[in-house]
């Protein structure tokens, strides 16, 4: 594996290699000292041109317990905001000798730029671009599904997963339904059309607009937040209305099957997508979820730097 | 380099091989091959050559003034020369945008300078692009320039009642309003044509409808006031079907295709490469058939380039801040080779009628009244010597770094193209001679044909 920029790009093998490593790596981090000295002497880059407390911090940690150095760089205040091009602070990270960049940027496909201009030679993970991907988020996402329903072991065939909300403006929806498919897992995602990509009929997934049809099939769903800018884009009439039609309560938490679990990538916005029945319920996995990020991540940094492993 | 020329064995646009006699700026004979007598004029081999009637672009972007650093009207008047052009139509949105008298008269000054090929500017519709209000759109038809087609292009006029007022007001002197076909509530934030892979790559969608919506209005507008109206670079089949009922309705429409619509899909978007950045945005392959079609029916008039030459640091970056826009004075004619004529959509004569005749006339390129070198005349004996020669049997790499515009931003880079020009004259002089610039002194221009 060069870089990870897609779940597009993992098939099923490279997927299950990605998972049992978070699983091995899960393992060292129940150890009193979590710390590994695989990627001593490597130099990994945060380089965040969107605030993300919780991914920057998920990558900073995984990095650092597998003993690289890490250099955090926020566009905001730096040479970015003075007008500098991506092109040109990747140089310099560049020249400064990283062997990884972390990238989290708003524009769509800019992790994908990073990698093919030749602009690093180091490895690229996509924390994030735009709306497109963030392969890390689905990765850690079918690490804790495949936790909760598979053991930890193999991969998510016949699993069944909602996906709810935005899927329109939502990166996390899209590297789950590349993921969840490879591994086997049947999605469907729930949204009013509006908040639905136009194309989403040749995605490998199901779409419903009627979230209570669909939550006593599943094994798990996954509600996405509202972003409060989408507000006043008329992609619906009010909070209200998106809440009653696809909120997740406590009466729609009685409909989900008993071993069915509830994800939210974070920051949860309660009261609007999830009530907080809901998100407290004991079918929450919401902590884990950020838990297995290290994990996840901390494997991923390993396939990348470490050498091993082929082209993904 | 001055004189007379023969251009020896040249295929016309019908097939016929004949030779062609450029003499005191026009194009003073025509005979069958080999049978003019060169006198002591210079013979060109045309053996196997395409002649066409001097190519018109109705939509070029020369950036200057104001963006001297992506193109200056000599550079890209350079660039279409090389492309086969004789004549071009520069657009409104320069910096200060050609929405006064000065400006489009500076740019004609420029144009006539350079001498490379005819330079017609064409006015803004609305002061700085601006959509607000009318631009002196009469100041600019009486000035030297003698401007006869208006566009805010980059920008639609969407407001109704004020291209209703656009479309009536260049009645007067025999105008054309030329739009910018874009919904703009339709396209806020749109980065590429809205479809399935718009929705994979996660960026905002440029729907069909933005476009077709605004072309409804536009032509049912113009019959209304019974004023022309000529659509820029239909890029949707949508598109293609409002203007097919337009014209068996007899309204007053003209449109325009790009050589890269017909062409390119946005399939190639998935690289992320901003060089297939563009607005309107690359479609999808059914758009591109209906696009063809379009052309060869003549329900499209016209090929125009969309020449939308950027600085390298305005293309070589993330997808979202790229600028729009491509070149393409330089590969027209071989595009269109390749998606209309080895197809066995079209012939030359159309090809000579969609990229020379149609777009002289509807840009009013071809009223000897204007003193602009009438060009669009066709290859006949008399006319103005406005020729390109083209050798459709030339496979050419496309290579932008040895282009003449000074922009790199060809979506054709690296593509393998079915031929090339070989020469263009104006006005019975070369510009290119083998495939290379002539260096001279501007053709004299005479004051009317």
């Amino acid at each position: 594996m060069r870089h990870l920029l897609s779940t597009a790009d993992l098939d099923h093998a490279a997927a299950v290699q990605l998972l049992d490593t978070a699983e091995a790596m899960a393992a060292t981090q129940r150890r009193e000292i979590k710390k590994l000295p695989t990627l001593r002497g490597r130099t990994v880059v945060n380089l965040f041109y969107e605030d993300s407390t919780r991914t920057r911090i998920s990558f900073e940690a995984a990095a650092k317990r597998l003993s690289a150095d890490v250099i955090n760089f926020a566009a905001k205040g730096s040479s970015v905001s003075k007008g500098e091009s991506l092109k040109d602070t990747a140089e310099t990270l560049q020249a400064m000798g990283a062997d990884a960049v972390v990238i989290r940027h708003p524009a769509s496909g800019a992790p994908h730029r990073l990698a093919a201009m030749g602009w690093t030679t180091g490895a690229v993970l996509n924390a994030g671009d735009g709306t497109h991907e963030h392969p890390t988020q689905a990765l850690l996402d079918a690490f804790t599904l495949r936790r909760h329903l598979r053991g930890g072991e193999g991969d998510l065939a016949g699993v069944r997963v909602a996906v709810v909300g935005d899927v329109l403006h939502s990166r996390v929806a899209r590297s789950n339904v590349h993921l969840l498919h490879t591994l086997g897992a049947e999605v469907t995602l729930v949204a009013p059309p509006t908040l639905l990509p136009l194309g989403v009929g040749s995605w490998p997934c199901a779409t419903s607009f009627d979230l209570d049809a669909v939550l006593p099939g599943v094994d798990a769903v996954m509600m996405l937040r509202v972003q409060g800018e989408r507000m006043n884009a008329a992609y619906f009439p009010s909070e209200r209305e998106y809440s009653r039609r696809y909120g997740l309560d406590a009466r729609r938490l009685r409909l989900l099957p008993g071993h069915a679990v509830v994800m939210h990538p974070g920051p949860m916005n309660r009261g609007l997508e999830i009530s907080a029945d809901a998100a407290d319920s004991p079918r929450a996995v919401v902590l884990d979820q950020v838990t297995n990020g290290v994990s996840v991540r901390m494997a991923a940094l390993y396939l990348l730097l470490a050498g091993e492993g082929s082209e993904a | 380099m001055s004189g007379t020329w023969v251009l020896r064995g040249a295929l016309l646009p019908d097939g016929t091989a004949a030779d062609l006699l450029l003499r005191d700026g026009t194009l003073a004979e025509i005979g069958a091959a080999g049978s003019l007598d060169a006198g002591g004029a210079r013979v060109v081999d045309a053996d196997g050559l395409v002649a066409l009637p001097g190519l018109v672009d109705l939509h070029t972007h020369l950036r200057e003034p104001g963006r001297e650093d992506a193109e200056t009207v000599e550079s890209g008047t350079r660039a279409a020369a090389a492309g086969g052009y004789t004549a071009v139509h520069a657009m409104a949105n320069t910096s200060p945008v050609a929405d006064t008298a000065g400006v489009v008269e500076q740019v004609h000054r420029l144009g006539r300078q350079a001498g490379w090929c005819d330079v017609r500017p064409v006015g803004a519709v609305t002061v700085g692009l601006a959509g607000s209000r009318l631009a002196e759109l009469g100041a600019m038809a009486a000035s030297t320039a003698r401007v006869r087609v208006f566009s805010d292009d980059g920008h639609c006029v969407s407001d109704p009642v004020l291209m209703r007022r656009a479309l009536e007001y260049v009645r007067a002197f025999d105008g054309v309003v030329a739009q910018h076909a874009q919904d703009p509530r339709l396209t806020e934030g749109a980065q590429m044509h809205e479809g399935d892979v718009s929705g994979v790559l996660g960026l905002t969608g440029w729907p069909a409808v933005a476009e077709e919506a605004v072309i409804a209005r536009d032509v049912l507008l113009a019959a209304h006031v019974r004023s022309r109206v000529h659509v820029c670079h239909v890029s949707t089949a949508g598109s293609v079907e409002i203007v097919r009922l337009a014209k068996q309705r007899g309204l007053p429409v003209t449109a325009e295709v790009t050589p890269h619509h017909l062409l390119l899909t946005d399939e190639l978007v998935r690289s992320y490469d901003p060089v297939y950045k563009v607005n309107p945005p690359l479609r999808t392959a059914a758009d591109v058939q209906a696009l063809r079609e379009a052309v060869a029916d003549g329900t499209v008039d016209v090929v125009a380039t969309d020449h939308a030459p950027h600085p390298t640091e305005a293309k070589d970056c993330e997808w979202a801040a790229a600028a729009m826009g491509m070149t393409g004075l330089e590969t027209a004619l071989a595009v269109v080779q390749e998606t209309l004529v080895d197809t066995g959509l079209m012939g030359w004569s159309a090809v000579a009628e969609r990229m020379s005749t149609a777009p002289a006339r509807i840009g009013r390129l071809d009223d000897p009244a204007l003193g602009l070198g009438s060009h669009g005349r066709g290859l006949v004996a008399g006319a103005p010597g406005h020729v390109t020669l083209y050798d459709p049997a030339a496979p050419t790499v496309v290579d932008p770094a040895a282009h003449q515009t000074s922009g790199r931003n060809s979506p054709f880079r690296g593509r393998t193209l079915p031929g090339r020009v070989v020469a263009t004259f104006l006005r019975g002089q070369p510009t290119v001679l083998d495939g290379a610039m002539v260096d001279r002194e501007p053709a004299p221009e005479p004051a009317a044909w």
